[in-house]
């Protein structure tokens, strides 16, 4: 078993989670962002991952300059920003996903739990058992029936799946899918409407178990309906997960997360509560961006 | 707000908007202002042109109303926009109420007739009335030029207004004992007093949200911590 599951030790590499106090907003330069310390003290919530001078590159091209970003636990995190940010490329940091793309690199820390998750004995795909990832065009595998698509991640790991009818049966209560579906779980998963599509993919990820869920724009190819249930269910998993959204819908950063980055040219202009965001933000490239005022 | 939005016709509501709760603004301070002349001057017909102009005003209240609505369903602001239109909404009643206290000031000149009884309480009434227009003025100037150092010190002016009608009605309770001939007048005065009070206090609700809208901070309720500030 890779050292990452087991609880942290002093051999492993690890960020204390105040090591980016103060470095929330790193371009700064009008009124002061609070800081990462002074949103941990007020909600009480536990750092769960947290990114620290993290810069990642496609070659030579660096993507993203150093971000500092801590990921409360059980809240919802929203990553926002126009198209080329880095936003997506973040997330994709975070469960070591951007590694895979040729010439795709990192340098800096991610901590999941304080350890960093690019450690030198970090086994990747357990990582992404722990930190699992919805991406963005609903994706069931095509050939597999919808049973065989919520246990798919677990097969592929290699897992032994004693239990598979409850853990399927609990996975797509999770996402209000088994009502739906109990009928025809043996029906392509393809069969399904774009909305169950995403969230049989949502219960594809759930079914690992994962404490930590990526989500990158889960929502762009669905409609307003469908939607709304993929919000609802964010409403129902930020009890048990901690989530981390990227879209390009501003209202729906809005309606869905507790906090919110606003990403800009691979930096982090400003992270906040949500709300304060929405309605005084304290950077004018924020005020600007989310007013649609961006040039 | 001087940076223009990608989508130019977001631009164009919001500065329909903008406009129109400067002429609401514009028309309830010249009735508040003509209300009070009428008064000083016992000026009955000046006062009967003033009581017409309430419905153009709620005739504004209404068309606002209208359009912060389409653009909150249509736009969804968020930041400096939504803050400024919050603000609009809550200007709309603020002024609409204003423009109802010209009309019962100018109600209570009409029944006062043109003999001017009792001259020094209906100074004191005028001397009130002035800070109370003049606070209308500063808090709608204030709105215009986003400027929430003057919106302060508008909030800070209730005071003065509230201490004027603490000493008025006094007077105007010993003024009635002395002589009861002096009732009707003098609790026409003491009317008079209250809805320029009023007007002051509306005024300072005007101000607080233009704080809120510069700013993006809630000043209600305890102006003295924020003008310690300055």
């Amino acid at each position: 078993m890779s050292p990452f599951l087991e609880p942290p030790d002093a051999s492993m590499p690890a960020v204390s989670r105040g090591a980016a106090e103060g470095k929330s907003s790193p371009s700064a330069s009008e009124g002061r962002s609070p800081s990462t310390a002074e949103i941990a003290l007020s909600t009480k919530a536990n750092t769960k991952m947290h990114a620290e001078k993290l810069s990642a590159y496609f070659g030579k091209s660096q993507v993203l300059k150093g971000i500092a970003l801590p990921i409360l636990e059980k809240k919802v995190t929203a990553i926002i920003g126009p198209s080329g940010c880095g936003k997506s490329t973040f997330i994709r940091c975070l469960n070591r996903m951007h590694e895979v793309v040729p010439n795709a690199h990192v340098s800096g820390e991610v901590t999941l739990d304080g350890l960093n998750v690019y450690g030198r004995d970090i086994d990747p795909v357990r990582l992404r058992r722990r930190v699992g990832m919805v991406f963005q065009k609903p994706n069931p595998f095509p050939t597999m029936s919808i049973r065989d698509n919520v246990l798919a991640g677990l097969r592929l790991n290699g897992m032994r799946v004693d239990d598979a009818e409850s853990r399927v049966e609990r996975a797509l209560h999770q996402v209000a899918l088994w009502d739906e579906v109990k009928d025809g779980l043996d029906r392509a998963g393809t069969s399904l409407s774009g909305g169950q599509q995403q969230r049989l993919c949502i219960a594809r990820s759930l079914a690992m178990e994962p404490e930590v869920i990526l989500m990158d724009e889960p929502c762009s190819a669905l409609d307003p309906i469908a939607t709304a249930r993929v919000e609802e269910l964010i409403h129902e998993l930020r009890a048990d997960y901690t989530i981390v959204i990227v879209t390009h819908n501003m209202q729906q950063a809005a309606r869905v997360a507790n906090y919110t980055a606003f990403f800009y040219l691979g930096e982090v202009v400003e992270f906040g509560k949500t709300d304060a965001i929405f309605t005084h933000p304290t950077q004018r490239r924020t005020e600007d961006y989310i007013t649609g005022r961006f040039g | 707000m001087e940076r223009k939005h990608t989508d130019r016709e977001y631009d164009r509501e919001l500065d329909a908007l903008r406009e129109q709760i400067l002429l609401m603004g514009a028309k309830v301070e010249e009735m508040v202002k003509n209300a009070l002349l009428a008064f000083e001057t016992r000026n009955v017909e000046l006062a009967r042109q003033t009581i017409a102009m309430d419905r153009q005003i709620d005739l504004l209240e209404i068309d606002i109303d209208e359009m912060c609505i389409k653009v909150l369903a249509r736009r969804q602001p968020v930041a400096s926009d939504l803050r400024f239109v919050m603000m609009t909404f809550k200007h709309v009643t603020d002024l609409e109420r204003i423009g109802d206290l010209g009309v019962n000031m100018c109600e209570r000149v009409l029944e006062l007739g043109e003999r001017v009884v009792l001259r020094d309480a209906s100074a004191a009434v005028v001397r009130m009335g002035s800070v109370a227009q003049q606070m209308l003025h500063d808090a709608l100037d204030a709105f215009v030029a986003s400027d929430a150092h003057k919106a302060q010190e508008v909030i800070r002016r209730d005071q003065q207004v509230d201490n004027y009608y603490a000493q008025l009605f006094p007077e105007l309770v010993t003024s009635m004992m002395q002589d009861p001939n002096l009732v009707s007048q003098a609790t026409k005065l003491q009317s008079l007093g209250k809805y320029i009070e009023r007007v002051a206090d509306h005024a300072t609700n005007l101000a607080e949200m233009v704080v809120y809208m510069v700013k993006g901070q809630d000043v209600r309720h305890h102006a003295a911590e924020a003008n310690r500030e300055n």
